[in-house]
């Protein structure tokens, strides 16, 4: 009985379905890729700059 | 007797289906070698937590779970291990690379849209983290974001990965001329100075973690693993994280994450559909890669083969490669090694900005 209770407790408990179909959730959903896009090659933009820069300082000791 | 009778009798029909998933999975790991690292762990504890009143789940894979998975510890570990493997060389030597990086991670976004339309924002939001197409990041955000599917998005994460080589070259043709894939690329080597090695993971770590704190763990520890590499006094160190770390952290989170896979918790449509809609972030993913290449041929003088946009999606280093094969296919002398593998380690900094992104809109 411990055992069983020990399961119990430890297994993940299955809920209830939460699937359904709800299509007007793309388009709200559009917001997010947009900044989520926008964010993304910012980032990277300023790590390309910055990597660049210091490329352009360093690049004299050539050790590889 | 009795006993026998007893415990046979406690299997039910998703038990066996589950052991017989698990020896599907062992079997892709052993006979197809699909990411066997990965695979036959998960595949062997599939069985093992799928066995009725089993005392592997109560016990030992429930206390890794807790220990590992649930806290993150195991895929923040792992991107040690990761970091220290990749080189980034080719990507200091031409930045711009980065770039296709960035736009590989369409397929994410686009995937977050699609899933809305079926499941809550916050299993919508890990289920598009399969098209990060790398396994750490993908448990790391669905367990923060508290997913009930982590067992699925690391099953789907996974196994696409593997199927990187089938996945990705029908959608490259689809979307690329002969002519376009002909393009030679030459390599011009640049020398890389080892400062400019040891200051990349650190400029990375600060820019990234500044914009997006919730990315700091993810890129952090997969910088501080390049950073050990590039460093040139912790060989030893690095060795260790390559190859100790990396493999003991890939067996137990291999095990552990079976934890998700007993039949209550797979056996479901939402299942099959979260493995649909991961196909969908790989092939979204490689589209956002090549159509961003074709887009910046209409401005450059010197234009870029667009196979190399698809080594943006992350799985590190086989996309590089079939880009690379792709090109010697088409034209033996068109060697684009160099150029995809630049672009595939972008992807794996890209899309470790995009679970940061994630983790920033819905955590």
């Amino acid at each position: 009985m411990i055992l069983l209770s020990n399961v119990a407790e430890t297994t993940p408990v299955e809920s209830a379905p939460q699937m359904f179909f709800e299509p007007a959730n793309f388009i709200s959903m559009l917001y997010y890729m947009g900044i989520g896009m926008l964010v993304i090659f910012v980032i990277i933009g300023i790590i390309i700059l910055s990597t660049m820069v210091i490329n352009k300082m360093f690049s004299k000791k050539k050790d590889t | 007797m009795d006993i026998l009778y007893e415990n046979l009798a406690r299997f039910e029909i998703g038990n066996v289906v589950m052991i017989l998933i698990g020896c599907l999975l062992i079997y892709l790991a052993i006979g197809k070698e699909m990411e066997p690292s990965l695979l036959l762990p998960m595949g062997f504890g599939t069985i093992l937590v799928n066995i009725p009143l089993s005392d592997a789940l109560v016990g030992p894979i429930s206390e890794l779970y807790h220990a590992g998975i649930a806290n993150e510890l195991f895929p923040l570990l792992l991107f040690i291990g990761i970091g220290a493997m990749i080189d980034f060389g080719p990507l200091l030597s031409n930045p711009k690379l980065m770039l296709f990086g960035a736009a590989a991670q369409f397929g994410i976004f686009f995937t977050l849209c699609m899933a809305s339309m079926f499941f809550p924002e916050i299993d919508a939001a890990s289920i598009a983290i399969i098209g990060a197409a790398d396994g750490p990041t993908s448990i790391a955000v669905a367990n923060t974001l508290g997913s009930k599917y982590v067992g699925a998005i690391t099953v789907a994460a996974y196994s696409y990965m593997a199927l990187v080589p089938i996945i990705q070259p029908p959608v490259i043709k689809l979307l690329t001329t002969k002519k376009e894939r002909l393009i030679r690329m030459p390599y011009e080597q640049k020398s890389v100075s080892k400062l400019t090695r040891i200051l990349f993971p650190i400029i990375i770590t600060i820019v990234a973690s500044a914009i997006i704190p919730q990315a700091t763990a993810l890129i952090g520890f997969l910088m501080f693993g390049n950073l050990i590499r590039e460093c040139g006094v912790l060989d030893s160190l690095s060795d260790t994280a390559q190859k100790v770390l990396a493999n003991l952290i890939t067996i137990f989170l291999g095990i552990s994450v079976a934890f998700n896979m007993t039949a209550a918790q797979f056996l479901k449509l939402d299942t099959l559909l979260i493995l649909g809609l991961g196909l969908v972030a790989f092939i979204v993913d490689t589209a956002g890669g090549v159509l961003f290449a074709k887009f910046l041929n209409l401005f450059m003088k010197k234009k870029i083969n667009p196979m190399i946009g698809a080594a943006g999606i992350s799985a590190f280093p086989m996309s590089g490669r079939i880009v690379h094969k792709m090109g010697l296919k088409e034209d033996p002398q068109n060697f684009l090694l160099m150029h995809s593998i630049g672009v595939n380690v972008s992807g794996q900094i890209a899309s470790v900005i995009a679970g940061g992104i994630i983790l920033n809109f819905f955590s």
